[in-house]
């Protein structure tokens, strides 16, 4: 029995035998401190590789720029006093907000066609969707670059053959923002076409039976039918594309470096070039840490909210 | 009793185990590993990884040999400067406080990482007796507090003056760069009159001409070191050498008037460049003239013969302060937890000798610039071809009247790391480029360096 309730068979001399067994052995025996055994692995990983360089990374933020010394939160103060900081912050809230929305809007009407394509073809273009995610973002991300090179750009060569002028993709502000946020989308709409696509997939056909027989038209059906069924799945993923999208590097680094004149940094490429290029490891800390309040607020209320409408499914 | 577990398969067949093998191999395959006699112990020296294959491939040789002859086991690695590799590669040794015993230092890291570096005068004094002195870019970037803290050496290490080519800026702007610097020793009464205005007719008629200069005016280091290079010739700091903030002086507006004109014949999209953008302008026959070290040529020469054939390195035009030449050395420095310093400073002092140095310039057909003016000497800038003395002018020369120079000198170094890391300088001209008035980039700049000066 899987219910925890089960008795031992071996009649009384097990149940003897049970009885000279050491405290160490019925320690072992308990399926708290088996299901903490095999834990312990991934326990000892987090440890590791998340807690540990977390707690490490607080600890840099809080030392002056030799190391030598303990700041506080001196390092924190002084980014927010900066232009070039309040710029950052600008530019990752809109990097991540704009990218977000957009992936989520563009994956909810990409999973709602594809859920009414059939039979086989929905497998095809199903597959054919999830390239952009299944390539390395670092090559993707390249081969974006050399479509908006400064000198060799193949939109600009196709905006040629149409008579029109060469756009600066990458050299005014405004423009690479847009060139940012447009590859991100690229590359995590396919994300949320298939956690929505499975959500969609989940929602029992009989409401929407009863609900046509009720009367309601498409529109109805799904604002009252598909989307409150999809409301857990579309903040989870929210959520988590949500961190995905504000910790991103690749994409800036790579497309834009952060130019031009730091228009379109954000937080990771900024901790890098300050931290590492700039040799001032506790400023490129301190500046990779302001993403956690960020994330963990909107994680919280996200969270929540899941936890309520689960505990209101239950009940 | 246990049985061994053998792996059976086909011939052919990728069973797991032949596939973890593989993959082994395969990370392991940049890294060369040398093993000699161990009588010495073990060295272990990270290198930069040449642009040039034939620069590692030289390198591997002379460590080898000296592993050999000294009886020391050396592992030698190339690491790449591809993303910054090995900048986070330093960065992690000095935070774990171990790795490598020798590491190859682009020129700020030395500064960066001053705490955890060995003195290494004794290597210094020896070199600089028999070779010479090096020049002033290299103390200040190495020596800390009255002691070298690296050696420089000439793998990585660099000028960036400008690449011309020879036909289009005779043509287009009447400039005869090889009278001015032909490829034999002495100074030219034309090379006097190579100045940053000329520079600047020659940038606009190139630009109406359709072959306009190709600098840079992003972040990245071409871009950075043109524009100091053309700071510098003003005599305009933007902070001295104690620190203090300079920006706010006659010389800056100075140069920001000369950049207002300038930015103007750039290329359209000079702002998002990064040092490969200047390169492909060459060599695509889209460009009069770059500001880089012969790579662009050697590339030219592979994949446009033409283009090559035509092109030119010379000195940098002076302004009002001199004529300033952009200088990138690379360091050669020992961790202070080294396990062997000794071994370590040996095969530094060893692989800075005459021949050994002669013998990997030649490999990498002059690229790398020793740090000993004495080594100036070396044939291979007046033989490498198309055309014959192509790069002769490429490392500065007595004559040219220049100064080595690195964007941001003389501010101290921590501030200006940041100041070049953070290409403060072609940011101003690229705000200018933007529209913005010069009292706006000023203002903007001096933001910028009071962050810096924290």
């Amino acid at each position: 029995m899987a219910d925890g309730t089960s008795v031992p068979i071996g009649g009384l001399a097990s149940a003897k035998s049970a009885g000279r067994k050491t405290a160490m052995q019925k320690f072992a025996q308990r399926r708290s401190t088996t299901g903490f055994l095999l834990c312990l692995p991934l326990i000892l990983l987090v440890a590791c590789f998340v807690v540990y360089p977390a707690f490490y990374a607080i600890y840099l933020s809080m030392l002056n720029k030799k190391m030598t010394a303990f700041v506080g939160l001196g390092n924190f103060q002084f980014l927010l006093k900066r232009h070039t900081f309040q710029l950052v912050i600008f530019q990752s809230c809109l990097f991540a907000i704009t990218a977000v929305v957009l992936k989520a809007l563009l994956g909810f009407t990409l999973a709602h066609l594809m859920h009414n394509i059939p039979g086989k073809n929905q497998k095809i273009w199903r597959g054919l969707l999830l390239v952009p995610w299944v390539i390395p973002l670092a090559l993707s991300t390249l081969t974006w670059w050399w479509m908006f090179d400064p000198s060799y750009s193949a939109f600009n060569w196709v905006l040629n053959q149409f008579g029109f002028a060469n756009v600066p993709w990458l050299g005014v502000g405004w423009i690479a923002r847009f060139c940012t946020i447009a590859v991100n989308v690229w590359y995590g709409t396919p994300f949320f076409m298939i956690m929505y696509l499975a959500a969609l997939k989940s929602v029992p056909e009989q409401l929407y039976e009863a609900s046509a027989i009720d009367g309601a038209n498409a529109v109805q059906k799904l604002f009252f039918v598909t989307l409150p069924m999809m409301r857990n799945i579309i903040s989870i993923t929210v959520l988590f594309s949500l961190i995905t999208t504000f910790a991103d590097f690749d994409i800036v680094r790579i497309l834009t470096a952060g130019g031009p004149q730091d228009m379109t940094h954000v937080f990771a490429t900024y901790a890098f070039q300050v931290g590492i290029q700039s040799g001032d490891i506790p400023l490129g800390a301190a500046d990779s840490l302001f993403m956690f309040p960020i994330l963990a607020f909107a994680a919280f209320f996200v969270l929540r909210g899941v936890t309520k409408r689960t505990k209101e499914i239950a009940a | 009793m246990t049985t061994p577990r053998t792996t059976k398969s086909k011939p052919g067949n990728v069973t797991r185990r032949r596939a973890l093998k593989l993959a082994a191999a395969s990370a392991a395959l940049p890294l060369v590993h040398i093993r000699t006699g161990r009588a010495a112990g073990k060295v272990s020296i990270a290198f930069w990884d040449h642009w040039v294959p034939a620069g590692n491939a030289a390198m591997q040789k002379q460590v080898e040999a000296w592993g050999a002859k000294n009886q020391v086991e050396v592992q030698a690695d190339f690491i790449t400067s591809n993303g910054s590799k090995n900048i986070l590669t330093i960065a992690a040794e000095a935070q774990a406080k171990t790795g490598h015993d020798v590491q190859a230092f682009p020129s700020w890291e030395v500064h960066n990482n001053a705490d955890l570096l060995e003195p290494i005068d004794d290597v210094m004094k020896r070199l600089t007796d028999k070779f010479g002195q090096v020049n002033d870019v290299c103390s200040y970037l190495a020596k800390v507090k009255g002691h070298w803290l690296a050696v420089p050496t000439s793998s990585g290490t660099q000028y960036k003056g400008p690449c011309g080519r020879i036909s289009v800026l005779k043509e287009k702007a009447g400039l005869d760069i090889v009278g001015m610097y032909p490829a034999k020793a002495g100074h030219t009464a034309a090379s006097d009159a190579w100045t940053w205005d000329v520079h600047y007719k020659a940038a606009e008629a190139c630009y109406k001409a359709g072959m306009p200069f190709a600098i840079g005016l992003g972040q990245t280091s071409d871009s950075v070191d043109t524009a100091g290079a053309l700071f510098a010739a003003f005599g305009a700091e933007l902070v001295d050498k104690d620190g203090n903030i300079t920006v706010k002086s006659d010389k800056v507006r100075a140069v920001l008037e000369h950049g207002q004109k300038l930015v103007k014949v750039l290329p359209d999209d000079a702002v998002s460049f990064d040092d490969a953008s200047n390169n492909r302008a060459l060599i695509s026959g889209k460009s009069a003239l770059i500001w880089n070290p012969p790579s662009a040529w050697a590339v030219a020469k592979r994949d446009a013969p033409q283009v090559a054939a035509d092109s030119w390195s010379f000195s940098a035009p002076s302004g009002p302060a001199g004529r300033f030449l952009p200088y990138l050395p690379f360091f050669w420095g020992v961790w202070s937890f080294s396990k062997n310093k000794g071994a370590a400073k040996d095969l530094i002092e060893a692989l800075l000798q005459r021949e050994p140095v002669q013998e990997r310039c030649d490999a990498v057909s002059g690229y790398d610039v020793p740090p000993f003016t004495s080594m100036l000497d070396f044939k291979i800038w007046e033989e490498v071809e198309p055309p014959q003395g192509t790069v002769y002018n490429y490392p500065l020369r007595p004559f040219h009247n220049a100064k080595a120079h690195i964007a941001a000198l003389p501010a101290p170094p921590e501030i200006a790391v940041q100041i070049y890391n953070r290409g403060t300088m072609p940011t101003m001209l690229a705000k200018l480029k933007s529209g913005q008035t010069i009292d706006q980039v000023i203002a903007w700049a001096n933001d910028e360096l009071e962050g810096f000066s924290r």
